[in-house]
């Protein structure tokens, strides 16, 4: 079990959104990040703007687990409202701060976890006047508390500030003195530190603390995309932001003026469809970021996407379904709509990236397969990954990158004699040449559209030749699962040089989760391999897995076992070699949830 | 059932356009509509009016939706890039591809119910951002393809072929273009192509989202007696208020503007459009005044024609969006990648 311990520790704080806790439990993560030790944020917040319950958990973990541990050391409880959930959800052994400026309800007690008073509010309004800096300040004043509770360095915390608020020197004072209010009460009141602390390491050297909506949006500037459209959507809509930030930053021509970017908020999610498609059409990068609303929207113009083979890149940042659902809640819940978006026979290529590193590299990869592969290529992202900061390697970028533009016949060699033909497949990998729109006066021009057309890019409504086109889409699809980003194995570490029969296999933000638990498992003497899955077609990899493994166990988040499906609708597996583990509650996964599930199911199959 | 391409006849001393093109060359395959279509006459001026205009077929891009109309882009032009994309979503495709790359001359064409039904949302919004395209409503007030429901162009009163009346209020898409900012407003007939073809001349030219609402009557299942998008009606209500000419750049001008009849709007090519109007005391460059003489031809039952408002102003599109000189679909990669360096200095602001 993990922690707590020295630098092996969860912080959760409980706030009221729209107090502006976001910036104050930043500071606290950023610091411990900071200190060399490795740790993740998970925001959990509501779908409103002032006045719901919001959580931030920190992770400290100086071994460098990414995925949330399912256990709560130490809780900040500043809201009243949920007050009773907060203090029982803390493992026993464990800490609660809350804000003793008035009384706890008598009724809620727990005699297994120690509860510390702080007078944050009384402290805070006796040194601040107004109003709305009181509500600010106070959440500087549970940081102070906390720093002195887990012995954070203060020299980083206070360069933090100044960080913080270089635009603003004036702020600086103020915020410092309400994290002393904090630190000096624990100090000077409260028995400290906690039996779980900080020591500063050099385990984030050459590691960022970002989002994978933020890397994702840098991925398509590097990418070469020029057109993105959009409709806002929760949680999609900062990846969005990271476009229209890094294109002005880094595509506004000095001496124009002009824009070498084009991004156009759409009317809603149908329209920034087409647009990124008619962009891709005519020969532009494009993509669309949205989440599962806005996909079942999209549906018709994939379709017309996928049959008319036209590029774009879709980008979808799942939330909980269905319906509006938990728009802030993260799930796995898209895989099956995307795998065979819109109506008639349609597959798709989707990748799944696990971190915010791979949201970045996946956006570049998406553009080129889109092109490549002529046909709309989905990144299938989630809120957790999206929207948290993931501790990542730096990115970075190597500049002999070429983009995969695909067949896109020129004009010269349509004056060569090239005889073009939009969908005829020439080369016998299913994948035609394409033209783009002025390219010749007289050879190359074609009719696009989404009705029933030959290979010669003709109308037509003749059995054999509609045939024909949809057989050689196929091909091209399963084609495409070379190109794809391949599975990564992480094999069991060596018990006796024997092979384990029992695998896992998951995709995107499941993966650090899994990782623990495969190695904690082992520990507990269930030797498990793993393979992540990044790319729906499967790779051959993914077949052989499953038939190297008597059991394997898919971890998915969402209730109807959707990558589950996938594999046995897909790949030749035995369905009952398949064991399901899910977890669709919407928080980030635990590797507590996925340890638990694995060893209860493996339990019943022992003892079956 | 394929398509056939239309055989091209050559005739001796055919005229020619500015760039050695025929009035041939602006052709596309076979029509496979009904035989006295409107929809095939503003074919046949859509594609008049680009030969006139010398616009070379592969710089130019035919965009469409689903429908009668919208089949139509495949009849005309047959070197231009074409995309019939999915019922009533075609100018979001423009949209997009015009963000790719605005320097390509922009038609679409659509009809009543791709337009004012299903498509209603994206027609609005395409002229909101002022897309630099002409829109082609082709509009005879019912739905073909599914052989005769009405659409929303149908007028009050009018019956559909059974005899149903039509009891819900039109769209009239000059009135709904004006109300959304639309900067080139204007109805014609496919029976008049006097009108006509100066029209889509004029709009081709102008910079900026040009809608015709040209009434082009449905022969198989809306030009009955009763039907107020029928030949007959058309003909009968028929009223032209305001002629467009469009004058190229180089052309000597020579009409006298002081009768207040006559009107020469400047384009942004250096070309102008010349207007005549048949009622001195209307300006079509007034909304709100072009917009009261909609509605008041409304109440006569009387069909308003003509060049209805212009606005050369505002600008369109790919201006506000400071879109470069050349497409972006054209930029090498070298001139996007703001390479390996820049990206160690974005990563401190992660550290």
């Amino acid at each position: 079990m993990s922690g707590p311990a020295l630098n092996d520790f969860v912080i959760r704080v409980g706030n009221v959104n729209g107090t502006g806790s976001a910036s104050a439990n930043g500071l606290l993560m950023k610091a411990i990040f900071r200190m060399g030790i490795p740790c993740i944020g998970k925001n959990v917040f509501p779908s409103n703007i002032q006045g719901l319950p919001t959580w931030y958990e920190i992770r400290v973990n100086g071994d460098g687990y990414m995925g949330r541990s399912g256990d709560i050391h130490l809780m900040i409880a500043m809201n009243a409202e949920t007050y009773a959930k907060d203090l029982a959800c803390v493992t026993p052994g464990g800490y609660l701060i809350y804000d003793s400026t008035w009384p706890r309800p008598h009724m809620l007690q727990r005699d297994d976890i120690t509860v510390i008073g702080v007078p944050l509010s009384q402290m805070v309004n006796e040194t601040f006047q107004v109003a709305r800096s009181r509500i600010l300040m106070k959440n500087m004043a549970y940081v102070g508390a906390v720093a002195a509770l887990i012995n954070m360095d203060m020299h980083v915390v206070k360069a933090m500030v100044e960080d913080m608020f270089a635009s603003k020197q004036k702020l600086i004072p103020s915020n410092m003195q309400a994290l002393e209010l904090g630190l000096n009460y624990v100090k000077e009141n409260i028995d400290h530190p906690l039996p779980f602390t900080l020591e500063k390491m050099n385990k984030t050297k050459g590691k960022v603390m970002i989002d994978g909506n933020t890397a994702a949006g840098l991925g398509c500037v590097y990418g070469g995309a020029t057109v993105g459209a959009w409709y806002p959507i929760t949680p999609s809509t900062s990846l969005m932001d990271s476009f229209v930030k890094y294109c002005h930053k880094l595509r506004i021509d000095e001496e124009t003026g002009e824009h070498k970017f084009a991004i156009i908020q759409a009317e809603d999610e149908l329209a920034a469809a087409g647009q990124a498609l008619g962009a891709g059409w005519m020969g532009a990068r494009a993509f669309t970021p949205t989440s599962g609303a806005g996909i079942s929207l999209m549906n018709e113009f994939i379709g017309f996407g996928y049959y008319s083979e036209t590029p774009a890149v879709f980008f979808d940042v799942q939330r909980v379904g269905p319906s509006t659902g938990m728009p802030t809640r993260t799930q796995q819940c898209d895989i099956m709509t995307t795998a065979y978006c819109s109506h008639g026979d349609t597959k798709h290529i989707v990748l799944y990236p696990a971190d915010p590193k791979e949201c970045f590299e996946m956006a570049v990869n998406a553009l080129d397969l889109a092109e490549r592969f002529q046909t709309p290529v989905f990144v299938l992202s989630d809120l957790d990954i999206g929207m948290n900061d993931w501790m990542i390697d730096e990115l970075t970028w190597d500049d002999s990158y070429v983009p995969d533009r695909g067949k896109i016949v020129t004009r010269q060699q349509l004056d060569e004699g090239f005889e073009f033909f939009r969908f005829l497949d020439v080369d016998g990998d299913g994948i035609p040449y394409r033209t783009l729109p002025g390219t010749h006066p007289t050879k190359g021009a074609y009719f696009n559209r989404g009705s029933g057309h030959n290979k010669w890019g003709k109308y037509t409504e003749d059995s054999d030749e509609y045939k024909e086109v949809v057989d050689r889409l196929i091909v091209k699809w399963q084609n495409s699962r070379h190109a794809c980003p391949q599975p990564v194995l992480r094999k069991a570490s060596k018990f006796g040089g024997k092979k384990p029969s029992a695998g896992i296999i998951a995709i995107g933000s499941s993966d650090p989760a899994v990782i623990e638990a495969q190695e904690r498992l082992a520990a507990e003497g269930i030797h498990l391999d793993y393979l992540r899955v990044r790319a729906f077609p499967f790779a051959d990899a993914v077949e052989d897995f499953m038939a190297e493994h008597d059991t394997i166990y898919v971890v998915e988040q969402n209730r109807d076992a959707q990558l589950m499906t996938l594999l046995v609708n897909e790949t030749n597996v035995t369905k009952n070699k398949l064991v399901s583990v899910k977890y669709y509650a919407g928080e980030p996964l635990s590797y507590k949830f996925v340890m638990g599930e694995i060893t209860a199911q493996n339990n019943q199959r022992q003892t079956a | 059932m394929p398509s056939f391409t239309k055989p091209k006849i050559h005739l001796k001393n055919e005229k020619k356009n500015d760039i050695g093109l025929i009035r041939a060359d602006y052709d596309g395959v076979m029509s496979t509509l009904c035989a006295g279509c409107g929809h095939d006459s503003v074919t046949a001026a859509m594609a008049r009016a680009f030969f006139e205009l010398s616009i070379g077929p592969h710089k130019a891009v035919k965009v469409s939706g689903i429908g009668c109309s919208s089949k139509t882009t495949s009849y005309f032009m047959k070197e231009a890039h074409g995309n019939n994309t999915v019922h009533g979503r075609m100018p979001s495709v423009a949209t997009g591809a015009m963000a790719a790359n605005p320097h390509f001359t922009y038609i679409g064409v659509s009809g009543d119910g791709d337009s004012l039904s299903i498509g209603a949302g994206q027609l609005v919004h395409a002229m909101r951002r002022n897309i630099n395209m002409l829109y082609m409503l082709e509009n005879n007030g019912v739905y073909g393809l599914t052989k005769g429901q009405f659409s929303a162009a149908a007028d009050l009163g009018s019956t559909a072929k059974k005899g149903e009346v039509n009891n819900l209020a039109p769209i009239d898409p000059c009135a709904l273009a004006l109300s959304v900012g639309a900067t080139f407003v204007a109805r014609s007939f496919s029976g008049d192509k006097e009108q006509l073809v100066p029209l889509i001349k004029a709009g081709l030219k102008h910079k900026g989202f040009a809608l015709i609402d040209v009434i082009s009557p449905c022969v198989s299942f809306n030009d009955h007696k009763g039907s107020t998008k029928s030949y007959e009606h058309t003909y009968k209500y028929y009223h032209k208020a305001v002629h467009a000419d469009y004058v190229p750049p180089s052309a000597e001008i020579r009409a006298s503007y002081d009768d207040g009849k006559t009107m020469p709007i400047e384009l942004h090519d250096g070309g102008l459009i010349n207007l005549r109007k048949l009622d001195s005391g209307y300006d079509p460059t007034d909304r709100a005044s072009a917009f009261s003489k909609v509605l008041e031809s409304q109440q006569t039952d009387e069909i308003l024609t003509g060049l209805l408002y212009i606005d050369e102003t505002t600008q369109d599109f790919a201006t506000r969006k400071k879109l470069p000189g050349r497409g972006l679909n054209t930029y090498p990669y070298e001139e996007l990648n703001p390479g390996a360096d820049k990206m160690k200095d974005l990563m401190r602001e992660f550290g």
